[in-house]
C-alpha cells in the first residue's frame, strides 16, 4: 500500500516537474502561469486592459488571415445551398412581393403618423451608424459573437447595437482599438427587452445558444394562446441602449421559440449604431 | 548545398505539423459548425493534444500548447488562461498516462481520453459558470464531449500515420 502510494507520488511529481528533452517549460510552472493570468485579466488595472487590448488586436487580425480558406469553403456550402432552395425561394419571393406595396402604403402613414406624435411630446431619436465588416464570425458551440473591424478609432463604444439591414443582431461587449467583438442575440448570455406585437406584450428575448431565442418574463397572458398565428417582436427600448421598434424575430403559433430575422451565420457587413433617445433637440 | 538545405528542410518539415496543425486550428476553430448540422460539435484541439502528447511529446511542446490556449481564448472571446489551464491538464493526464503505462494500447487511450475529456470540459464549465458567472448550455457540452470522444479513433488512425512518416523521416 505504502510502495503503490510512494509510485503515485513518483508519476506525479515526474509529470509536473520533470522537463522532457524537447521541453523548454516545465507543466506546473505553465499551469501556475495560466492560473495568474486567469486572476490577473479579471482586474481592470489600466496595464493588464492594455496587454489585453494588444493581445487581442494581434490574434483577431491573425485570424481573420487564417479563417481565408475556411471562410471560403463556407462561401461555397452557402452558394450551393442557396442554388439547391432557389425554386421554394422564388416562390416565397413572389408572395412577398405581392403583399409588398400594400405593407409599404400602410407604413408610409404609421411613420408619419408616429413623427407627428413624437413632436408632440417633444422626444427625438438621433442615430450614428458605423459600418464594419465582420472579421471573425465564430459558431463556437459556447459563446455566439462576432469580431468587427471598427474600434476605439471609429469612436465605437459599449453597448452599440449591432444591426444587419434594420434588423437587430447583438451588441458591442468589447472595444479594442482598431477592432471589437460583438455578442450575438443567439448566445445564452444575450437578455433584451422587447414587445410581441401583437398584442403588445412586454418581454425578454433570450438567446438559447442555437439559432433561435425564446421569449421570456412574460404575461401568462402569452402562454394561454392569446397570441396570433404570427407575431413579431420588436425591442421595447426599456433599458434605454436601443431605440423602440426595431425588429428582431418572429413567433409563431404562441410557441416561445423566437426565429430571429437575420441570418447570423451569413454576415459580412453590419452596421454599428449609437442611438441618442431624448428630449428636444 | 541548396539541394542540401532543401532536403533538410523537407525532412524537418513534418515533425512541425503538429504545431502547425495546432495554431491552425485554434486561429480557425476547426468544427465544421459552418455545416449547421444541430447539436453537432467536436473539440479537435483535445484530441490533437492528447494524441500528440501521449505518444510524441516531442513535436508538441508544452510552451505551444500554452499559446494555443491563449490565442483560443482570445479568439472565441472567453476569460484569457482558461483554455491553456485546460489543455495543460490534458497534458498532466497524458503524462501520467505516459509513466504508468508499459505498452500504450489504442482501447486504453481511448478510455482515458473520454475520462480527460469529460474532467476538463466539468472544470471548464465549472470556471465558466461559477466563478465568471458566464450562462453555458451545458448540453452542448456533453453532445461535444461525446462526438469528440466518438472521433477519436478517426484522428487516431491519421496520427499515427503522420507519427509513423515524421518517425522515417527523422531516421533517414
Amino acid at each position: 500500500m505504502v510502495k503503490g502510494r510512494d509510485d503515485f507520488v513518483i508519476a506525479l511529481r515526474s509529470v509536473f516537474l520533470k522537463k522532457k528533452d524537447q521541453q523548454k517549460f516545465s507543466l506546473i510552472s505553465l499551469i501556475i502561469l495560466s492560473v495568474v493570468i486567469i486572476i490577473l485579466s479579471n482586474f481592470n488595472f489600466k496595464p493588464i486592459q492594455l496587454v489585453k487590448l494588444g493581445i487581442n488586436e494581434v490574434i483577431y487580425r491573425s485570424s481573420y488571415v487564417v479563417s481565408v480558406p475556411e471562410n471560403k469553403i463556407k462561401e461555397a456550402i452557402a452558394k450551393f445551398k442557396s442554388h439547391l432552395d432557389f425554386y421554394k425561394n422564388h416562390q416565397n419571393q413572389l408572395i412577398k412581393i405581392e403583399n409588398a406595396d400594400e405593407i409599404k402604403v400602410l407604413n408610409t402613414i404609421l411613420t408619419a403618423e408616429n413623427k407627428r406624435l413624437r413632436e408632440l411630446i417633444d422626444e427625438r431619436i438621433n442615430s450614428e451608424d458605423i459600418f464594419a465588416r465582420v472579421l471573425i464570425d465564430r459558431e463556437s458551440p459556447y459563446l455566439k459573437s462576432i469580431v468587427l473591424n471598427r474600434g476605439t478609432k471609429d469612436n465605437v463604444k459599449m453597448g452599440m447595437a449591432v444591426m444587419d439591414r434594420n434588423y437587430l443582431v447583438g451588441q458591442i461587449i468589447e472595444v479594442n482599438y482598431s477592432n471589437s467583438r460583438a455578442l450575438l442575440l443567439s448566445d445564452l448570455n444575450s437578455k433584451i427587452p422587447v414587445v410581441i406585437q401583437p398584442p403588445f406584450l412586454q418581454a425578454v428575448a433570450s438567446g438559447t445558444g442555437k439559432d433561435h431565442g425564446i421569449i421570456e418574463y412574460t404575461k401568462d397572458e402569452y402562454k394561454e394562446n392569446q397570441i396570433e398565428n404570427e407575431a413579431v417582436v420588436y425591442t421595447s427600448g426599456l433599458a434605454g441602449i436601443f431605440k423602440p421598434g426595431i425588429p428582431v424575430g418572429k413567433i409563431t403559433n404562441s410557441s416561445e421559440q423566437l426565429s430571429f430575422f437575420s441570418d447570423f451565420g451569413q454576415l459580412s457587413f453590419v452596421k454599428i449604431v449609437e442611438f441618442k433617445i431624448g428630449e428636444g433637440q | 548545398m541548396a539541394s542540401l538545405n532543401k532536403s533538410t528542410f523537407f525532412r524537418s518539415f513534418p515533425s512541425y505539423l503538429p504545431i502547425i496543425i495546432l495554431f491552425f486550428s485554434v486561429f480557425n476553430e476547426f468544427d465544421f459548425n459552418y455545416l449547421k448540422l444541430d447539436y453537432f460539435s467536436f473539440n479537435f484541439i483535445f484530441i490533437l493534444i492528447f494524441f500528440w502528447t501521449l505518444r510524441n511529446p516531442d513535436y508538441l511542446g508544452y510552451f505551444s500548447i500554452f499559446l494555443a490556449g491563449i490565442i483560443n481564448d482570445v479568439v472565441i472571446g472567453i476569460p484569457i488562461g482558461i483554455s491553456s489551464f485546460c489543455y495543460l491538464l490534458i497534458c498532466a493526464i497524458t503524462s501520467y498516462i505516459r509513466q504508468i503505462t508499459l505498452s500504450p494500447k489504442f482501447i486504453n487511450d481511448w478510455l482515458s481520453f473520454i475520462i480527460a475529456v469529460l474532467l476538463i470540459n466539468s472544470i471548464q464549465v465549472i470556471i465558466l459558470d461559477l466563478v465568471f458567472l458566464y450562462q453555458v448550455d451545458y448540453m452542448s457540452y456533453l453532445i461535444n464531449s461525446g462526438f469528440t470522444f466518438l472521433f477519436y479513433p478517426l484522428f487516431f488512425i491519421l496520427f499515427n500515420i503522420l507519427n509513423s512518416k515524421i518517425s522515417l523521416k527523422q531516421n533517414d
